[in-house]
């Protein structure tokens, strides 16, 4: 690289262009350590809730739709690929490559969004966002304990889940038992359960209210990094168009593509966390 | 270095990275349908910490980058691990000696 001291990508207080390169990596990956803590302290907290309320967060889990889920995931890891070679034809200097690449990887992340519009909708449609109003009905072996009539068991706050908390912990002192699965009542069973043989777990109302907090904060959170990346794709899009960018100097399309695969990477643990606890 | 520093990946390498990963999202899906008891969340925990490292090493190049990136790419899942571990045993620890109340959270 004996030229690389006098390209005119090369900004002043770089010593050439090997090492503003990798000024730019180490700092990216600085960011995404950062983002890894960020998103690591909601992990950490679904982790303490469902070590504690487990049946209820199946039960939550077992409420999401499956098949959007794994539509999604196949949506962004296809997104990933086609970020890879955004960057791949970026390394080549390709500029009709970067564009159709970048608008390929867009679209599937706005069809990602999409997707998440119509899950958010289904959710809120039938009252299972955290709030006043929230109802939980139970479904597949899962039953609402207590069994109100249409959602009366629901509609509580998180102040008054906590509450709820001491007189459950008097019955059983071991955190995290599954006390649940041994009050399968007959009566209970007729109505929601859909009869697959096991037994039916009753599920507090309230618990489940916080694991589907969770779920929105996480995909929520997830979210608006995708909003984001798509907003940078456009930015990207136009300093392309611009010829910006040459097989010498991409670092821009480079650390988005560390970016938007960071954020496949939350999904790849978001998915089964979220979507596949509760299918057995 | 810079041979390594920008080293350009074939096209058959990242559709053979993508159909691995598409294999191990069909797996975790199947696997999530079978009763394991705990295992269940080994193996979910496991497909998926196997996924992140495909990602990492292939699409997001740590595999042909200087060490220094690897340090901190591991450092950062270290201190999430580490995060985890602490408050778990903290709260998964409560009510296991004997003047504590029973309840937590």
């Amino acid at each position: 690289m004996s030229d690389a001291h006098s390209s005119p990508y090369l900004a002043h207080h770089f010593d050439d262009m090997e090492q503003q390169s990798q000024a730019a990596s180490f700092g990216m990956w600085i960011f995404l350590a950062q983002e890894i803590m960020f998103f690591g302290g909601l992990f950490c907290g679904y982790t303490v809730y469902r070590a504690k309320f487990p049946e209820a967060f199946s039960a939550g889990s077992f409420s999401l739709a499956i098949h959007w889920g794994l539509f999604n995931t196949v949506v962004l890891i296809g997104s990933s690929l086609t970020m890879a070679l955004a960057v791949r034809a970026a390394q080549l200097g390709r500029k009709a490559g970067i564009i159709k690449w970048l608008v390929i990887t867009m679209v599937l992340g706005c069809v990602f969004l999409g997707v998440k519009v119509i899950e958010y909708k289904a959710k809120i449609d039938h009252h299972m966002i955290p709030g006043q109003h929230f109802e939980f009905h139970g479904g597949g072996k899962f039953v609402v304990a207590g069994h109100g009539d249409e959602g009366a068991a629901g509609g509580h706050g998180e102040v008054e889940a906590t509450h709820a908390e001491p007189d459950e912990a008097t019955d059983h002192d071991a955190p995290a038992d599954d006390h649940g699965e041994t009050a399968a009542d007959v009566d209970h069973a007729e109505s929601t359960h859909e009869g697959n043989g096991h037994g039916v777990v009753e599920v507090d109302p309230n618990q489940v209210e916080i694991f589907v907090g969770f779920y929105f904060l996480m995909t929520g959170m997830h979210a608006l990094h995708m909003v984001i990346g798509v907003g940078l794709i456009i930015w990207l899009l136009v300093l392309t168009t611009k010829n910006r960018f040459a097989a010498e100097y991409y670092t821009p399309i480079e650390m988005f593509g560390l970016y938007w695969h960071f954020v496949d990477i939350v999904w790849i643990f978001l998915f089964p966390l979220l979507y596949l606890i509760g299918r057995h | 270095m810079s041979e390594t520093e920008h080293h350009i990946c074939s096209v058959r390498l990242y559709v053979t990275i993508f159909s691995a990963l598409m294999v191990f999202t069909v797996l975790t899906v199947l696997a999530a349908s079978v009763n394991m008891g705990v295992m269940n969340n080994v193996v979910m925990l496991g497909i998926a910490v196997v996924k992140a490292a495909l990602v990492i090493s292939v699409f997001m190049h740590l595999k042909y980058n200087p060490k220094i990136l690897w340090v901190v790419a591991i450092g950062a899942f270290v201190w999430l691990g580490v995060m985890i571990a602490l408050t778990l045993s903290d709260f998964l620890s409560r009510g296991w000696m004997p003047n504590q109340p029973a309840s937590w959270l």
